[in-house]
């Protein structure tokens, strides 16, 4: 039941029937939606309904475990590529798709080295050039001028919302077309919280994000588009006023209000 | 009544408490035992051997007359042969236990190189002596060089170098792992740029383990046939003219310390226990101190861990 | 500055010299990698090739039932006997020797460390122990010949100059951090949740160290007492220097005798042709001690896997 975008959306990426399995457990049970192109896309639900399942299959990280399955398409738009299509290979889908994950994991390295991490896999080694795509990945992410005169020093000396963003910029500096964020502030403080949303704010004006967000207020304040997923199935999927002012279905109304268990 | 039931509690607390007492003194007296062991036998080497250790000791070569004998060729020997220990061993280990921890799959042939590398480690150091005799020496008919002893000691150190990478790649947090392959590294490049390097302290501290235990190793290395008694050098590894190094010294003979040592133990004269016995100090020195230096990397390696 | 540049789209990745060299690298490495670990099973072959193929000679002039019931072995006299029974129990008696002194001392001590000491004091314990299974085995060798056996001389009486009774003890010193380090990892590995309730019985702590802990990690104690037990019989430089080297079926501890591993030494540093049956012998009883230690190798494995997979 997805409702009909109003305005001129342009198609970014798009699930269609996504099937997904941890072994013999099925995680996903069909999804569809769409993804517009440099908007939010929240996905919001109860704890263990699939959305960090979900999220994971845009850039195969899934594929680091044993035993998992897909069934289904993710297919990227205007390129016409399924993402989750065992032919295609992993490495390929994540030089497309950045992620940031809940914790942030910056590597043991250097501010620099983490943020041109993405880069050196593509091969790019010129000096000039990484620092270029550096100091824009930081700028991107506001951290540039919190660290510029520290680049050689360790990630792990900054604080957990700058790590965070760190995180952010590490995965923006290969220009991804696609941004997932997986409950990217839930291990922050509020103020740093509320600096990463303003980013997310900042950032959609170039790149499509998709984030996983169990802060209800959140989803309302950062997100374009909302997903709402139980059990494993999108319940419903729509403009984020919508969703939570005149939800079509009864769950959706439970959860945002706050009456669902 | 209450009283009686009372004081039999409190008896039975008053009770257990001195059985756990006598059981931690009981502990400790064991734990002093053995160290005690410990500091008689390097008492009793140095009262035997500290004299000994003079220059002249460290620049000769043996000799029928124990006062003018030395271990020049012993500790060169040794070092030789650490040097091709550690340059064959450590790769291989360092492989073999990555694979096992990030490539292997769960099926019966990773079960086997399993249950291989853990028997490896149990199998006596003499039997790894046949298998170089046998293979090495006859076998592909290498003779009793200094690159033979080097390969059957890196056969012998092989599992402990293994088992130590295996624990130092599994205690790498899985959310590195994650975060590389999120920003798109292939499974070589996100072990090579971030999985050995967090491993990195581990592994030394198995590779210094692994060679301190190769230092003292003596039976292989007497099955293989080495020489006892060595009165010249191998060819310098390094040279004056183009290309400076040489590699004719991994086909000379050899001897090493714990040899050397063993040698003057087997020796009826007083004189050469003497030596034995500072060529045992030496060893020990030596052992120990790498063995320190790896309990330190550990512990170091732990803090960092922590925070 | 828009992120959205087209320098990466999906064909241009496809076909991106970068990424191809990348994988070729990536599965190169797989390839290597995996061949370091095979490396450890060829070797295990190869050794029960060398063992067996080299000890053929001997095999086919020695009967296999001589060589196991035999009670001489005089390979190099004009009249050569060949049973391996006085080597073998020369073996058992140092080993069981150097068990019966590990044992109860281990056990002692890995209780100790693992139920008493606190963490703190047990963190600098350890590394202790590690030092004493540092020291060469040589070493061991001449502390038991020069210091140990003529100190033994004044308690024991008819104690011989080379002997059984004072390299196993040194053995089982030896062997002690290594049963230590094993049982102990074992009885830290027995769930709080099993010593609460012992204690909430009112047990002390030895008591529940003793009816909780040790039955909980008895597979794994065990398997450290079998590792062990191989250790002791594959020991060689202790017995070759301090238990002399003649080959002696003897009930008596006080007398010297020699080991498997004190033969092959012998005989290594002696001249053998190759391919003579005097060569061929140190490779039979080799076999035979490889036999021994793979038993107990083995089997101390499964033990200490079945252990780590009920916890
Ligand atoms: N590795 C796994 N193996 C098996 N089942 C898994 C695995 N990971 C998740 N699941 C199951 O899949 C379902 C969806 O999990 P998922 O992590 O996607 O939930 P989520 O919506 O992100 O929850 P949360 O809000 O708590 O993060 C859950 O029932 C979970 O138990
Ligand atoms: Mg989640």
């Amino acid at each position: 039941m997805l409702t009909a975008p109003e305005g001129p959306h342009v198609l970014r990426a798009e699930v269609k029937s996504l099937k997904f399995w941890y072994g013999k457990f099925q995680a996903l049970h069909g999804v569809n939606m769409p993804i517009w192109d440099r908007q939010v896309t929240a996905i919001i639900g109860p704890s263990g309904c699939g959305k960090s399942t979900l999220l994971r299959c845009f850039n195969r990280i899934h594929d680091l475990y044993p035993g998992i399955r897909y069934e289904g398409e993710v297919n990227l738009a205007p390129e016409g590529v399924n993402l989750v299509d065992r032919q295609i290979d992993p490495i390929m889908v994540r030089l497309l798709v950045g992620m940031v994950f809940q914790k942030p994991n910056p590597f043991p390295k250097s501010i620099f080295e983490n943020v041109a991490a993405g880069l050196y896999v593509r091969g790019i080694k010129n000096r000039s050039e990484l620092e270029g795509r550096v100091e824009t990945a930081l700028r991107q992410a506001a951290l540039w001028d919190e660290v510029k005169d520290r680049l050689p020093k360790p990630a792990y000396e900054l604080s957990g919302g700058q790590q965070q963003r760190l995180c952010i910029a590490r995965a923006l500096a290969p220009q991804p077309k696609l941004l997932l964020l997986d409950e990217p502030t839930s291990a922050l403080d509020p103020i740093a919280t509320a600096r990463i949303e303003e980013l997310i704010d900042e950032l959609v004006k170039d790149v499509t994000i998709v984030i996983v967000t169990h802060n209800m207020a959140q989803a309302a304040r950062i997100s374009h588009q909302t997903a709402f997923m139980h059990l494993g199935s999108l319940v419903e999927f729509g403009d984020t006023g919508t969703i939570f002012t005149n939800p079509q279905a009864a769950q959706t109304q439970d959860y945002v209000t706050g009456r669902f268990g | 009544m209450a009283d009686a039931l009372h004081t039999s509690e409190a008896r039975i607390v008053a009770a257990s408490r001195v059985q756990d007492m006598v059981f931690a003194v009981l502990g400790i007296t064991v734990l002093l035992m053995a160290m005690a062991v410990l500091a008689t036998l390097v008492a009793d080497l140095m009262s035997d051997g500290l004299a000994r250790i003079d220059q002249q000791f460290l620049t000769s070569f043996p000799s029928r007359r124990p006062e003018s004998a030395g271990i020049l060729s012993a500790w060169v020997g040794t070092t030789l042969i650490m040097l091709v220990t550690a340059f064959l061993a450590i790769p291989l280990g360092v492989g073999a236990g990555i694979y096992l921890e990030e490539y292997a799959p769960k099926h019966w042939m990773t079960d086997v190189i399993e249950i291989n590398v853990s028997n490896l480690a149990g199998v006596p150091s003499i039997i790894y002596g046949l298998l170089a005799l046998g293979f090495f020496v006859y076998g592909l008919g290498m003779g009793q060089t200094i690159l033979v002893g080097g390969m059957v000691l890196a056969l012998l150190i092989l599992p402990i170098v293994i088992v130590a990478t295996r624990e130092a790649v599994r205690s790498v947090p899985s959310g590195l792992r994650e975060s590389a392959y999120g920003v798109g590294c292939n499974r070589w490049q996100v072990v090579w740029r971030y999985v050995l390097p967090a491993a990195r302290p581990g592994i030394l501290t198995g590779a210094i383990v692994g060679l301190s235990r190769a230092i003292g190793e003596t039976a292989p290395i007497i099955t293989i046939g080495a020489l006892t008694f060595i009165a010249f050098l191998p060819p310098s590894p390094i040279q004056a003219t183009a290309p400076f190094v040489n590699f004719d010294w991994l086909n000379s003979p050899f001897t090493v310390m714990p040899i050397q040592m063993f040698n003057w133990i087997s020796r009826p004269q007083a004189g050469f226990h003497v030596n034995a016995a500072a060529t045992g100090l030496l060893l020990l020195l030596m052992t120990l101190v790498m063995n320190g230096f790896a309990i330190f990397l550990r512990y170091h390696l732990r803090r960092s861990l922590r925070s | 500055m828009t992120a959205q540049s087209d320098d990466l789209t999906f064909e241009a990745l496809r076909s991106s010299t970068v990424l191809r060299r990348g994988r070729i690298l990536a599965r190169t490495m797989s390839v290597v990698l995996f061949a370091c670990a095979v490396i450890s099973v060829l070797i295990t072959t190869a050794i029960i090739w060398v063992l067996v193929s080299e000890s053929w000679v001997f095999f086919r002039q020695v009967p296999l039932l001589t060589f196991l019931t035999d009670t001489q072995w005089t390979p190099v006299f004009t009249n050569a006997r060949y049973g391996v029974l006085p080597l073998l129990t020369a073996t058992l008696w140092a080993a069981g020797i150097a068990m019966a002194v590990a044992t109860p001392l281990g056990l002692v001590l890995s209780v100790y460390l693992s139920e008493f000491a606190r963490p703190r004091f047990r963190e600098i314990l350890k590394p202790i122990l590690e030092l004493l299974a540092a020291v060469p085995t040589v070493v061991f060798g001449y502390f038991a010949l020069i210091f140990l056996t003529p100190l033994a001389k004044q308690f024991i009486p008819g104690l011989s100059g080379f002997n059984l009774l004072v390299p196993g003890f040194v053995m089982g010193i030896m062997i002690l951090p290594y049963v230590v380090s094993i049982s102990e990892d074992a009885m830290r590995a027995v769930p709080m949740s099993l010593r609460e309730g012992a204690f909430a019985l009112g047990m002390s702590r030895w008591r529940t160290a003793f009816s909780v802990v040790i039955p909980g990690a008895f597979s794994g104690v065990t398997a450290a007492y079998l590792l062990a037990f191989s250790r002791a019989v594959g020991e060689t430089m202790v017995v070759a220097i301090a238990a002399g080297q003649n080959p002696n079926l003897t009930s008596d501890p006080r007398e010297g005798a020699a080991t498997i591993t004190a033969y092959i030494v012998q005989m290594s540093l002696g001249d053998l042709p190759h391919g003579s049956l005097a060569y061929a012998t140190i490779f039979a009883t080799g076999l035979v001690l490889f036999a021994i230690t793979l038993a107990f190798n083995v089997l101390g494995f499964f033990l200490r896997r079945r252990f780590r997979e009920a916890y």
